[in-house]
C-alpha cells in the first residue's frame, strides 16, 4: 500500500540510535539521522568510520546491533522478509564496483529487476532498458557488451542504469565517483542531479569526494568516533568548530574544492 | 482506494488517466491492444488526468503516439503536466535509437564454424605453449633444486595427499568389496573360489586403484587449482605476482605439479592396500577363503609387475591432473562465471586425459606381454 499523500512530509529514512559492533570493534556508538524526500543526502567521514556499514544497514544487508532504521516507515529488519518486497521496488542501489552480473550483457543486467518484479511485455522491457541506458549516457551499441568489456566509468553508469530501471523513489550510491577521472566524475555528478530532477529521486550517497559534496549534496552528515559529528549544508559544516570536521573540510583538498565550487557558482551566475 | 490507470477513446480524443507507472503498464498495454483507435486524420491525446508517470508509462504513451503517426495520422498532446512532459521528451528523443540499438546481427553458420575453429586452434597453441613452458620450468628447477618452493610443496602434499586419505581409503575399500562380491557369484559356480585373489589383486593393483585415486584427486584437487589460480587472476593477484618479479610457473604451477606427482603414487599404494583388504573380507565371508590362504595365494598369483605398472601410471596421472588444473586456471579471463566454467572444464578434461592415457598404457603393456 502506498502511504497517503499527507504523510509524505515524514522522513524517507529514519535512523535512530543505531549502534554497530563487530565483536570487540565498535563501528557506531549512537547514530541518528533523518533523510527527507527530495534531498541529495551525503554521508561523509574518514576511512573506516562506518559510512558504508551504515549504508548497508539502511538497505537491509546488515542488521545493527541496537537501534532501529526505518525505510519508508518500514523497519529495515523486515526488508528480507516477504512483506518487505514492495519496498525493494522503491529503491535502487549502485554499489561501489558496480556489482554487475558478469555472465549477463549490459542490457540483460539492466533488465533483471524488470523481469523479476514487473509484469511487463518483453518489448516494453527492451524499450525501457534502452531508454535507461541512454539516460545514463551510454551509447546504444554498449548494450550487447559484457561487463568485462566495459571501462570503469561505463560500468559505473551501467550499474546506475540498473539501479534506476524501476523508476525508484530512492537511490543509494556507494562511493559513486571513487576511482573516476575528474572529468568523468564531474559528468557523473551532473548525471545524478539531472536524474534526480527528472525522476524525482531522493538520493543517499556515501562519498569521500569533496568536489561532489560541494556540487550536488543538499545536506551532509559527517560520521566519526561512532557518532554523527555534524549534519548540515556544506556551507554550515565548513564553519563548524568540530576538529574532525574542520580537518576534513578545511584541509588542503577541502579548501581547493570549496574554491572550485565558489568559482563554479560565480561563473554560473555571471 | 487508489485510482486505476486507464486509456479510453471518445470521438477523436484519447483520454489517459491515473498513474501511468510500472505496476500499471501491463494493464494499460492490454487495454491499448483492445482499443479501437479513432479513424479521424488528427487525434488528440488528453493527458490532463495523468496523476503519475514514470519511464515505462512515458514509453507506452510514446509507443501509442508513434503507432498512430505511423498510419499517417496527426497527433497532438494536451494537458500533460510539465514534469511528465520532460520525461516524455527524453523518451521521444531516444526513440530513433531504440529499434536500431536492440537489433544485433546474428552470425551465420560459416562465421560461427570459423570462430569455433579459430578458438580451438588458439587453445591448442596455448596448451602446447603452457606444456612447453612448464617443462622448461621443471627442467630448470631440477638443475637448481634449491629454487623449488619446498614449503609450499609440502603444504600441498598435506592438503591434497594426507587430507585425501580418508576418502580415497574408503572408496577403494568399497570398490574392493564390490569387485569381490561380483566375482564371488561367478567363481562359486565353478568351484574355483581361490581365484578371487587373482581377480581382486590384479584388477585393483594394475588398473582400478590408480584410476579411482586419479579421478578422485582430479575432482578434489584439480578443480581447486583451477578455481584458486583463476580467482587470483580475476582479483589481479597474479598480475601483482608477475610485477614482483616472481614467475607464476615457479610460484603456483611447479609446487602443485610436483606435490601431486609425489602424493598420487603414495595414495595409490594406500588405496591398493585398502582395496585388497576389502576383497579379502568378502573372500573370507562369502567364499570361505581365509586371510592366510588369501595372502599365500596373493604371493604366488599376483606378480610384482602388476603392482609396479599400476604405481608407474600414478605420477603421469598426477602430472595430467595438476597441469590441466593450473592451465585452465591461467586461461581464465573475464569474470566470476569464467571461474566456474574453467573449473568444470578442468575436471572433465583431466579425467578424460587420465582415462585415455590409461587405455594407451593398457594397449602398450598388452603388446609387450607385460
Amino acid at each position: 500500500m502506498m502511504p497517503p499523500l499527507a504523510q509524505t512530509e515524514m522522513p524517507v529514512i529514519e535512523v535512530s540510535h543505531v549502534a554497530t559492533r563487530f565483536g570487540q570493534a565498535v563501528v557506531h556508538e549512537d547514530v541518528s539521522l533523518s533523510i527527507k524526500q527530495g534531498e541529495v543526502f551525503a554521508i561523509a567521514g574518514g576511512n573506516g568510520c562506518g559510512k558504508s556499514t551504515l549504508l548497508r544497514e539502511i538497505i537491509g544487508l546488515l542488521t545493527p546491533s541496537a537501534g532501529t532504521i526505518r525505510l519508508f516507515g518500514v523497519d529495515s529488519r523486515q526488508l528480507e522478509e516477504s512483506d518487505g518486497r514492495p519496498i525493494h521496488r522503491r529503491f535502487g542501489v549502485m554499489f561501489q564496483h558496480g556489482a554487475l552480473f558478469s555472465s549477463l550483457t549490459l542490457a540483460e543486467n539492466v533488465a533483471v529487476p524488470l523481469r523479476e518484479h514487473a509484469d511487463v511485455s518483453p518489448r516494453l522491457i527492451r524499450d525501457i532498458v534502452a531508454v535507461k541506458i541512454a539516460m545514463v549516457g551510454l551509447p546504444p551499441d554498449s548494450a550487447a557488451k559484457f561487463p568485462s568489456e566495459l571501462s570503469g566509468g561505463m560500468r559505473r553508469r551501467a550499474a546506475l542504469a540498473r539501479a534506476i530501471v524501476m523508476d525508484p523513489e530512492l537511490l543509494f550510491l556507494d562511493e559513486p565517483t571513487a576511482g573516476l577521472d575528474p572529468m568523468i566524475a564531474a559528468g557523473f555528478d551532473d548525471l545524478v542531479l539531472s536524474l534526480k530532477r527528472l525522476l524525482g529521486l531522493t538520493v543517499v550517497m556515501v562519498t569521500h569526494d569533496l568536489d561532489s559534496l560541494w556540487r550536488i549534496a543538499s545536506r551532509v552528515a559527517v560520521l566519526g568516533h561512532g557518532k554523527v559529528l555534524g549534519v548540515g549544508t556544506m556551507q554550515e559544516l565548513s564553519q563548524s568548530d568540530d576538529p574532525v570536521i574542520h580537518a576534513y573540510f578545511r584541509g588542503p583538498r577541502g579548501r581547493a574544492a570549496k574554491e572550485q565550487a565558489a568559482w563554479n557558482i560565480e561563473r554560473h551566475e555571471a | 482506494m487508489e485510482q486505476q490507470a486507464t486509456i479510453s477513446v471518445s470521438n477523436n480524443v484519447i483520454h489517459c488517466r491515473g498513474p501511468w507507472t510500472l505496476p500499471n503498464v501491463a494493464e494499460l498495454e492490454r487495454r491499448g491492444v483492445m482499443l479501437r483507435w479513432p479513424d479521424a486524420p488528427s487525434v488528440i491525446y488528453d493527458a490532463g488526468e495523468v496523476t503519475a508517470m514514470d519511464t515505462s508509462g512515458a514509453l507506452l504513451l510514446q509507443q501509442s503516439i508513434n503507432g498512430l503517426r505511423h498510419t499517417g495520422r496527426k497527433t497532438s498532446l494536451r494537458g500533460l503536466k510539465p514534469e511528465f512532459a520532460q520525461l516524455l521528451q527524453i523518451v521521444e528523443t531516444q526513440w530513433p535509437h531504440l529499434d536500431n540499438g536492440a537489433a544485433v546481427r546474428r552470425a551465420g553458420w560459416a562465421e560461427r564454424l570459423t570462430r569455433v575453429a579459430e578458438h580451438r586452434s588458439e587453445s591448442a597453441v596455448h596448451a602446447l605453449a603452457f606444456l612447453g613452458e612448464s617443462s622448461v620450468a621443471f627442467c630448470r628447477s631440477l638443475m637448481r633444486p634449491h629454487s623449488i618452493r619446498w614449503r609450499a610443496l609440502l603444504r600441498i602434499v598435506e592438503l591434497d595427499g594426507v587430507r585425501a586419505l580418508p576418502i580415497t581409503g574408503l572408496l577403494t575399500f568399497l570398490v574392493g568389496v564390490v569387485i569381490a562380491y561380483q566375482g564371488a557369484e561367478q567363481l562359486r559356480k565353478f568351484g574355483t573360489n581361490i581365484f578371487i585373489v587373482d581377480l581382486v589383486g590384479i584388477s585393483l593393483l594394475r588398473e582400478i586403484a590408480p584410476l579411482i585415486v586419479a579421478i578422485l584427486i582430479a575432482g578434489r584437487s584439480g578443480s581447486a587449482y583451477a578455481a584458486e589460480i583463476g580467482t587470483m587472476k580475476v582479483t589481479e593477484e597474479l598480475d601483482a605476482v608477475r610485477t614482483l618479479g616472481i614467475s607464476p610457473m615457479s610460484l603456483l604451477v611447479l609446487p602443485r605439479s610436483l606435490a601431486l606427482v609425489i602424493a598420487l603414487p603414495l595414495l595409490t599404494v594406500y588405496a591398493d592396500i585398502l582395496g585388497v583388504f576389502g576383497g579379502m573380507l568378502i573372500a573370507s565371508s562369502q567364499l570361505n577363503v581365509s586371510f592366510a590362504e588369501f595372502v599365500a595365494r596373493f604371493e604366488e598369483a599376483v606378480s610384482v609387475r602388476h603392482f609396479l605398472i599400476g604405481l608407474g601410471k600414478a605420477p603421469f596421472f598426477a602430472a595430467i591432473i595438476a597441469l590441466v588444473g593450473c592451465y585452465q586456471g591461467l586461461r581464465i579471463r573475464g569474470g566470476v562465471d569464467d571461474v566456474g566454467r574453467h573449473t568444470t572444464i578442468s575436471v572433465v578434461q583431466s579425467i578424460f586425459l587420465v582415462i585415455v592415457f590409461d587405455a594407451i598404457c593398457s594397449i602398450l603393456t598388452n603388446w609387450w606381454d607385460l
